[in-house]
């Protein structure tokens, strides 16, 4: 084996030039292994916005988690007048409740977090790990919380949310369940997973 | 800098101590010695690892959306071939690397044909190597009745019925592996089951004792000389450079790309190759009602599939059923012997006599035709044809130890030559 | 050695090519009538609009395409998504994203026509030839050889289809066709058309089914005022559906294509890089 006419220089400029493009054409090759993961066209098909009927819906009842948008339960509640003067109020054992984090689209952004006062939809998985927070309007003390003016309450982890779905200090939720994009097509229609323009 | 270098070291050193890594590489790469003569045949044994490392990865991620089931296997192909992101180029580099795994494999034995690598000391290398063809032949089978296509089916109707050919259980052992009278869901998942998971997984254990063999041994060459007989004073072969990185780069590199370019005009531009790589009936969905106009597997097992069907006459109080089984059966079974019946005192082709290159030259011909005709209607002018080129296969290795021993061969150089 | 090298990588190419593409003629579906050629163009997005318009109006009445959405098909046509929901899916329960699935029922299937009619998604590639193209011959002249036959339930019977199944769903448009023996001119032992040498005309001879189709001449005649197309139009009708069909059964086709090309490319360029470096380590010991 003869090592003359050998120029490390040009041999390694060649070795590293190779594997940049050899790198590149591994990251190529990668784009369908990881892009084969993104939700297909099922599933983005039954994910598309979804039509709710709320013409039967009672003040101070929750639709749902029936509508499932992107196969997610989602909370329709009709809030009676009460329910809505109590969010106006300053609840000082909110986290968050001027709705500062972006969980919500910027027209549903105010004390009810919605478009209708009436009328709050929510996500309803909990911000937390995940499982579906439990409705319970009732104003009276609870074994997790004695002083409970109604809202959402999270079996899995203790967290709990008002009636607009926004978070309470101190527990393990983060920030207020999120709200999908939706518009009212009537009085009696809304459709949820689409601004409707709006936004 | 020198500081790094050296926890470097250290680290590696730890490792060692505990996992011989350094050991191994230098065992099986940087200090392992392959023959300098290598020519453009000692590729293919590297493409192989490429293929079967695309074919593990793009199976794997299959599975993520495959379903064995009755009524929805051959939907969810379709699902993966159209709503999946990219699903379609998972499919396409799956089916058509079946098939680029039987081209790579068949010129990786061919080589070792013309070479004798089947020779002393390589004979388990070689039998090895014989059973993972036949493990890929097992999974080739196994995986094209996934599609559930209506030729997947009646393909796997086909052979299947050929175990029914074995004499007094034959019937009762068709039952047992389809767990069924007919072919039917049942089957479509244990052969899922044996596709994804058994099967690999001893693809996987026979290469590793393949290579494990090789390089206990050493490779053979073109000229088939005992590079070990001449080595320098540090005991390194005289004919031989270390296989990292002078043919890991300087060889295989290159050609493994050139591969890649083959297989991918082939993938994105014509990847069901007029239908010897994704056949036709295959978009119907199985229809156990329904055969097929033409059943012909896929090319790969056409060769064999021609023998099977060049048994056309009863013989011995037997059926020509139970002879074509037997004789597919013998053609894919007589090759394991090679070795004990090559009785050359010289490995390569090119210091064999007359006789071998006669009859390596008639074999690989009637191979390619038997390989034809496999894929046509058989009429008695293609059967006779057949029948004669299943003689010439058989003849090729069962004649062996005669030409091999009265030929005259030519003196083997004690080097290389340059 | 170095030249030795490149010729082995040639060969290896050209026999991988070659056993990639051996390719075997015939095979047809069952009929010998000769196929009529059918270029598809999947960049005539007119062409498919009006051929998903053909089907959506005569054949997806029994025939499905359950594999294909909506809203993949508007976007590859170039199709509006809010003209496909108010002119093609009409039924306001079906949304953009469903399959394009039917609603006929396999028993009133099954009573009408004795068999449930097949989905048609990927008819293009099970009838699809062998060529790179995948051209689809025998769907193309499938669908403009059905001609009048009252031996069949139907009335009707096709060319390459013997014996089919199936009503003529477009005879409405295409008007009857009925076999008929044609007078041709007749073949002397050379293979040239004998003229009467007093009248230079042709000396013709009556000539039926087979017969004809050896010929090279359709034995099928146009009912002179049947149909509301030319029998021009009718044939570029029947191209649009044929195309459209054609990109149902693949609708990833002109993607992969696309996308061959740059993997190609970058592998042509890669393997200069690889080259460069192999050459250096191989002058260490040639």
């Amino acid at each position: 084996m003869s090592h003359d006419g050998i120029n490390p220089g040009r041999r390694n400029f060649l070795i590293s030039a190779t594997s940049v493009v050899g790198a590149a054409g591994f990251v190529g090759a990668a784009v369908p292994f990881v892009g084969s993961w993104t939700p297909s066209a099922k599933a983005l098909a039954a994910g598309a916005p979804v039509k709710v009927d709320i013409g039967k819906l009672n003040p101070g009842d929750i639709l749902g988690p029936i509508p499932a948008w992107r196969d997610r339960p989602i909370f329709v509640v009709k809030r009676t007048e009460e329910m809505m003067s109590r969010l106006n109020r300053r609840n000082y054992r909110l986290a968050d409740p001027d709705s500062e984090e972006q969980k919500q689209p910027d027209y549903a952004r105010n004390e009810t977090r919605s478009i209708r006062p009436d009328i709050g939809i929510l996500v309803g998985i909990c911000t937390h790990l995940s499982c579906s927070p439990k409705f319970n309007p009732a104003i009276e003390p609870q074994p997790f919380d004695t002083e409970w003016v109604g809202g959402f309450y999270c079996p899995c982890h203790g967290s709990m949310f008002d009636l607009a779905g926004r978070v309470y200090k101190d527990v393990p939720a983060p920030t207020n369940l999120e709200v999908p994009p939706h518009f009212f097509e009537s009085d009696s229609v809304v459709v949820i997973g689409e601004d409707g323009g709006v936004a | 800098m020198a500081t790094v270098q050296e926890s470097l070291q250290n680290v590696m050193n730890w490792v060692d101590e505990r996992l011989p890594v350094t050991k191994t590489y230098e065992k099986h790469m940087s200090k392992y010695y392959a023959p300098k003569n290598f020519n453009f045949w000692y590729i293919f044994g590297v493409l192989s690892v490429v293929v079967l490392v695309l074919q593990l990865v793009t199976g794997i991620w299959l599975t993520m959306n495959y379903i064995p089931a009755g009524d929805r296997a051959f939907a969810s192909v379709e699902f993966i071939m159209r709503d999946v992101e990219f699903g379609w180029m998972l499919r396409y580099m799956h089916s058509t690397g079946a098939s680029a795994f039987f081209v790579v494999v068949y010129m990786h034995m061919f080589r070792g044909l013309m070479y004798g690598s089947y020779k002393k000391p390589r004979e388990l290398i070689w039998i090895l190597g014989m059973l993972i063809y036949v493990a890929l032949m097992a999974e080739g089978f196994f995986g094209y009745l996934l599609p559930w296509g209506n030729m997947s089916y009646w393909g796997a109707q086909v052979i299947v019925s050929l175990v029914g050919a074995i004499p007094f259980w034959g019937e009762e052992l068709a039952v047992w592996v389809r767990g069924d009278f007919n072919m039917s869901e049942v089957a479509l998942n244990r052969f899922f089951a044996l596709h994804v998971v058994l099967v690999p997984l001893a693809l996987i254990v026979l290469v590793f004792l393949h290579i494990l063999a090789l390089h206990e041994v050493g490779s053979n060459n073109p000229d088939g000389i005992d590079v070990k007989a001449n080595v320098d004073e540090e005991g390194k072969p005289l004919d031989s450079v270390p296989f990292h990185p002078y043919y890991t780069i300087g060889h295989d590199l290159p050609a493994i790309v050139i591969f890649l370019f083959v297989f991918c005009a082939v993938m994105f531009f014509y990847p069901d190759g007029g239908g010897y790589l994704i056949e036709h009936p295959n978009y119907e969905p199985a229809d156990p009602l329904k055969t097929p106009e033409l059943i012909a597997p896929v090319w790969y097992y056409t060769p064999f599939y021609s023998m099977l069907r060049a048994c056309t006459f009863p013989l011995f109080g037997m059926t020509a059923k139970f002879w074509g089984l037997v004789v597919m059966a013998g053609a894919i079974a007589i090759p394991f012997v090679l070795p004990w019946l090559d009785r050359s005192p010289v490995k390569s082709i090119r210091y064999k006599g007359l006789g071998s290159k006669v009859f390596l030259t008639l074999f690989v011909i009637s191979f390619f035709i038997l390989g034809y005709l496999g894929t046509v209607h058989p009429t008695p002018m293609k059967t006779a044809l057949a029948q004669l080129c299943t003689g010439i296969y058989f003849a090729y290795f069962l004649l062996m130890p005669w030409y091999t021993s009265v030929e005259k061969t030519k003196p083997v150089p004690e080097r290389v030559p340059e | 050695m170095k030249m030795m090298e490149r010729r082995n990588f040639k060969t290896l190419l050209l026999s991988a090519v070659a056993i990639y593409c051996i390719s075997v003629q015939a095979l047809g579906a069952g009929s010998s009538y000769p196929l009529m050629r059918m270029d598809p163009n999947l960049d005539d997005k007119a062409s498919l609009q009006r051929g998903m318009q053909t089907f959506m109006n005569y054949c997806f009445g029994c025939h499905s395409l359950q594999y294909q959405r909506y809203n993949r098909t508007a976007r590859d046509l170039g199709i509006p998504e809010e003209l496909m929901l108010k002119h093609v899916i009409i039924d306001p329960d079906v949304r953009i994203g469903s399959l394009m699935e039917n609603n006929i029922s396999v028993d009133h299937a099954k009573q009408w026509f004795g068999a449930v009619p097949p989905d048609l998604t990927l008819v293009a590639r099970l009838r699809g030839g062998r060529d790179i193209n995948n051209r689809p011959d025998w769907l193309y002249t499938f669908l403009l050889t059905f001609y009048e036959d009252e031996a069949r339930p139907l009335g009707v019977n096709n060319l390459v289809f013997e014996n089919v199944g199936m009503p003529h769903p477009l005879v409405n448009l295409q008007g009857v066709q009925q076999r008929v023996c044609k007078d041709v001119p007749q073949l002397a032992a050379n293979g040239g058309e004998i003229r009467d040498p007093l009248t230079n005309e042709y000396v013709t001879e009556n000539l039926c089914g087979e017969d004809l189709i050896g010929r090279g001449i359709s034995p099928l005649q146009h009912v002179e005022g049947t149909g509301e197309l030319t029998p021009d139009e009718y044939e570029q009708v029947i191209y649009d559906l044929t195309n459209f069909l054609y990109y149902v059964a693949e609708p990833i086709r002109a993607d992969r294509e696309r996308i061959g090309v740059y993997v190609l490319i970058f592998l042509a360029i890669l393997y200069v890089f690889t080259w460069l470096l192999a050459r250096e380590y191989h002058k260490e010991y040639h």
